[in-house]
């Protein structure tokens, strides 16, 4: 029984079938990836574990709790967080305020209304977002607006954001798209190093395969929204369907 | 370049930890600092606004006269209100003035039935105030942007629509309501027939006033001014804890990303419902002090041009900032009441020492902005503040202020917008 | 059965105002995507184009030979009549008549002026405004707009200035008698029928010319996706200033010719662009047929709150029956009648 459990998940938009029998398991303590080409049903089926999308068929469920009908805010409650494909933060806000919401949810749940305490005077979240802060490496950026960032640090952010609610699995979306190579390989190193620190399991759905072998453990291949295979890299690797499904849809060009 | 590697050293220092939990009433240094402003602004006004001696030709420009000087206040905590839902959350009512109107109603009922004492009345008007702006709240809030503003727009269009038409018995329709001896008062109904009833604060009355003379100045110290002063002293602090808490910081998340807040495990509902109310309570607060002190309503005071009205304050003072809104309110009904009461012999007399001619044209050129056409003037500042200063005259006084600070020490610049703006060009 | 026909009649002229100016906002902010507050200005522009045009029409000269009795230098005018240039110029009957028509013949004159007006708003202010938020769009048009009202106020007063129409619309129209009804029981007066058959063209002009022109397709498909077409190397920037200029048109013929019905005051702008906004937002933000039909719509369901029977049960529902149904339709259908996804959803 994996952390995240897909059974039979099934999506349509009008004519078309974005996502049909969708079964699978996501192990806890693992970096699942999810990969496939274009229009393979990728985002549509992360859609449908965040609560952004309901699925026509089949049940979701986390630690063996039903996600679905439930709103992304409540999903995220119940201890999944999403990472964006462009990196969603407050630009408005500091970066240490940024920080801080994540650190107040996790404590306050949904809805608090601290109207008259002051912010700064409270003392667990402020050390807390510093010392989240520190383990992401921003902390000398900790009154910069963060709209200001650069996309790497952006990223970054976001990644620490999502932390900060220790959530137990961790959604990524396409984390590199539009990253020179240089934040790539910062943003494998930092997933890493999460995965090595703390009892989190990460599901990424990513384009690049240079990054899904850096971290996958397991690997689940999606064509036509329909699972194609689901392997460790070494397998999938030399996989003829896989190649079929990734090579056929290149050729067709 | 050298005061840009100074500007980035400063940056990258570790910043002195200025989080000394508790500092004066629970606030920063600077949030003291700027109560402390607003209080002596407050208390001095009779005699700031009053700078030219009565009778002298600037006279003109005084505005310390009772009923104005409540204006600036009671319009002022309108704004605060305001600026807590818009400045925070970005939700552009265009329907406050209808909570204000409420207010009203509510607080001269309670004149009418219960006491003349205003502590009651206030207090009828904030919290019916704060209960309609739940229900509007609620609906509207079901929406976002500009379909947001016209439902708003539509509650207090029908609110006022009601007010003058159906809920005559309850409103006064055109005529208003005022204050009469023969109200059935429960507490200290005991007006004999023809005496005025008036609003009083366990015995004192909002019309005193004192006068100080000093030689050919005259200033006027009012009873019902101080005290609406205190309310204000009261909502600007609540406000400046409000901006400064948890609550606050979720109403800018709000503000600047819905989703993430959404993906961060909040829902952005509660705390713009919350955020609205409270700012229908402040719209109550303005609208029973502004009964408390004139003992009279009208309709009017919901018309959608007046909820416009606290629309341009909160932008001409600088939305999102603490001291905007009182200053935006200040201004207007400073330019409404001075500039207004301009008539074309005042403009001739100021112009006397020029020639004929030149007279004449000068005062044909001004006169279209003054007195009955001092909306042209408010519309035209009014535009070039959303072009020129999208925030307000607080971003135009800072924007000053960074501009004298460089050319005297020379670019050596510490404060945070320089730092901020050095640290993302890099 | 002639009281339904009777309030239907009497919705369609207020519905044909409300749905010209819902159709340029929607134009306006369809194309440019700014949400125009100044837009009830224009219609009140349109209408003080017909004044005028009236007054300009009626200006004359006190012709020398005369016979005017004179005491003492002074002469009386009544005395004196002015001969309008116009009668002067076109004879006595071709020059009244023209005097007759001014407000019909105030279109010619609206036209160029209204477009004129658009275009300059939209280079010298709108254009400014396409990347700033919403609310600073909504706030530099308000301004606007009471800069414009202001304006008018201080060179026309500020009371309602009669602005007749030509005799041969004077009088009314028995609709009871052509049905077969009691005589007398539907009776519409001929200028409002001219209104909304106006109002009807200029709609049908208006979705032909977007319809069947290459400049209308191009604007119809920057409507839908801006980037595109830019990308495409089409200057659409040039296509939304001409578009914000027609939009312009549209308000100020509308109000060119509702000034019969109502005489023009400085604010007539600012009353019906809240209503105005109510309907576009009913039709559906960004919806050109929506925007019209909500217009019809909402001008009839006003006129028939407005009757007694209906108003003996619900007293006042004639003032906030607009904003009820625009409350209800919003809740109900977020989109408005014919909205389109995605447009104003932040």
């Amino acid at each position: 029984m994996g952390i995240l459990e897909v059974r039979d998940v099934g999506k349509r938009f009008g004519g078309l079938q974005a996502l049909s029998d969708v079964n699978l398991s996501i192990a806890e303590n693992s970096v699942h990836a999810i990969i496939g080409p274009n229009g393979a049903g990728k985002s549509t089926l992360l859609n449908c574990l965040v609560g952004k999308l309901i699925p026509d068929t089949g049940s979701v469920s986390f630690e063996g709790q039903s996600v679905l009908g439930r709103k992304p805010h409540e999903i995220n409650q119940m201890g999944i967080s999403r990472v964006f494909q462009t990196p969603e933060i407050f630009g408005d806000l500091t970066v240490m305020e940024n920080m801080m919401i994540p650190c107040l949810a996790r404590r306050d749940g949904s809805f608090s209304l601290h109207g008259y305490r002051s912010l700064m005077a409270d003392r667990e979240i402020v050390d807390r977002a510093e010392h989240m802060l520190e383990d992401m490496n921003m902390s000398n950026k900790r009154e910069m607006h963060a709209a200001s960032m650069s996309r790497g640090d952006k990223r970054r952010l976001e990644i620490g954001m999502c932390l900060a609610q220790e959530p137990r699995l961790l959604l990524l979306d396409e984390p590199t798209a539009g990253m020179a190579r240089a934040d790539t390989n910062n943003t494998i190193d930092l997933l890493k190093e999460i995965k090595a620190k703390r009892n989190i399991t990460i599901a990424i759905i990513e384009h690049d395969m240079h990054v899904v072998f850096s971290l996958a453990e397991r690997i689940t291949v999606l064509a036509q929204g329909k699972p194609l295979v689901e392997d460790t890299p070494e397998n999938i690797k030399g996989h003829p369907k896989v190649r079929e499904a990734y090579l056929g849809e290149s050729s067709g060009h | 370049m050298t005061d840009q590697t100074q500007q980035t050293a400063t940056v990258t220092q570790p910043r002195p930890r200025t989080r000394s939990s508790g500092g004066i009433l629970g606030l920063t240094k600077k949030d003291f600092g700027l109560l402390v402003l607003v209080a002596i602004l407050t208390i001095f006004a009779p005699v700031i606004l009053n700078p030219f001696p009565a009778g002298s030709a600037m006279a003109q420009f005084n505005a310390g006269y009772p009923d104005l000087m409540q204006r600036f206040v009671i319009f002022g905590i309108f704004a605060i209100g305001f600026n807590i839902l818009f400045g925070l959350t970005g939700y552009l009512s265009f329907g406050h003035a209808a909570f204000l109107g409420v207010g009203s109603y509510a607080g001269i009922w309670s004149m009418k039935l219960l006491t003349l004492n205003v502590i009651p009345a206030i207090l009828v008007s904030v919290i019916v105030a704060g209960l309609f702006s739940l229900i509007v709240g609620f609906i509207s809030l079901r929406r976002s942007g500009i379909y947001f503003s016209i439902l708003t727009l539509a509650f207090a269009m029908m609110s006022y629509a009601l007010a003058y038409s159906v809920l005559t018995p309850i409103t006064g329709g055109e005529t208003g309501l005022q204050l009469r001896a023969s109200d059935p008062r429960i507490f200290g109904g005991e007006l004999m027939p023809g005496m005025t009833p008036r609003a009083t604060l366990f015995g004192m009355q909002m019309q005193d006033s004192t006068d100080l003379r000093f030689g050919a100045w005259t200033f006027t110290l009012n009873t019902g001014y101080y005290i609406a002063g205190i309310v204000l002293l009261v909502a600007f602090y609540l406000s400046i804890r409000i901006f400064r808490s948890p609550f606050g910081m979720m109403l800018r998340a709000v503000k600047s990303n819905q989703n993430r807040l959404n993906y961060t495990g909040l829902s952005p509902k509660p705390y713009t419902l919350a955020a609205f109310v409270i700012s229908g309570m402040y719209a109550g607060l303005a609208g029973g002090l502004l009964v408390a002190m004139d003992t009279q309503v009208g309709a009017e005071r919901m018309f959608w041009t007046a909820s416009g009205e606290v629309v341009l304050m909160t932008i001409l003072g600088g939305a999102g900032t603490l001291i905007g809104p009182i200053l935006g309110a200040g201004f207007i009904k400073y330019f409404e009441n001075i500039v207004s009461t301009i008539n074309k012999s005042t403009l001739e007399s100021w112009f006397a020492f020029m020639p004929d001619g030149l007279q004449d044209a000068f005062v044909a050129v001004i006169y279209p902005f003054v007195g009955k056409g001092w909306h042209l003037t408010l519309g035209l500042l009014f535009m070039l503040v959303v072009i020129f200063l999208p925030g307000g005259l607080v971003q135009g006084g800072s924007k000053l202020a960074t501009v004298f600070r460089r050319d005297r020490k020379g670019g050596g610049v510490e404060d945070d917008a320089a730092a901020q703006r050095q640290a993302r060009e890099e | 059965m002639d009281a339904i026909i009777l309030q239907i009649l009497n919705g369609l002229d207020k519905g044909s105002a409300y749905a010209l100016i819902a159709l340029g906002l929607t134009l306006i902010f369809g194309t440019l995507g700014v949400v125009n507050f100044a837009h009830g200005a224009l219609f009140m522009l349109g209408a003080f184009c017909a004044v005028t045009f009236s007054s300009l029409l009626s200006f004359g000269f006190v012709p020398e030979d005369a016979g005017s009795t004179s005491v003492g230098g002074f002469s009386f005018g009544a005395l004196q009549r002015e001969t309008p240039y116009v009668v002067h110029w076109f004879g006595e009957n071709a020059g009244n008549a023209i005097i007759d028509w001014a407000v019909p013949l105030s279109i010619l004159f609206a036209i160029p002026v209204m477009i004129a007006i658009g275009v300059i708003m939209e280079r010298g202010l709108i254009k400014h405004f396409y990347k700033r938020p919403h609310a600073d769009q909504i706030l530099v048009t308000f301004g606007l707009a009471i800069v414009l009202q202001e304006v008018i106020k201080y060179f026309y007063g500020a009371n309602p200035i009669p602005t007749p129409a030509p005799d041969a619309f004077v009088g009314s129209f028995d609709f009871g008698a052509m049905l077969g009804f009691d005589p007398g029981s539907i009776v519409y007066p001929y200028w409002r029928l001219v209104y909304f058959f106006f109002a009807a063209i200029i709609i049908a002009a208006v979705f032909a010319f977007l319809q069947f022109t290459t400049f209308g397709m191009v604007v119809r498909a920057g409507m839908a996706d801006r980037e595109t077409v830019t990308l495409l190397g089409i200057d659409i920037d040039k296509r939304f200033t001409i578009m914000f200029g027609l939009a312009a048109a549209v308000a100020g013929l509308a109000g060119v010719m509702y000034t019969p019905i109502n005489s023009p005051n400085y604010h007539m702008g600012m009353d019906f662009l809240v209503l105005s906004f109510v309907v576009v937002v009913v039709g559906g933000m960004g919806s050109l047929p929506g925007a019209v039909l909500a217009g019809f719509l909402l001008g009839i369901i006003e006129a028939f709150a407005s009757m007694t029977e209906v108003l003996d049960v619900l007293p006042g529902i004639n003032q906030i029956v607009i904003y009820l149904v625009a409350i209800i339709v919003l809740l109900t259908r977020p989109r408005g009648l014919m909205g389109r996804k995605g447009v104003m959803e932040e």
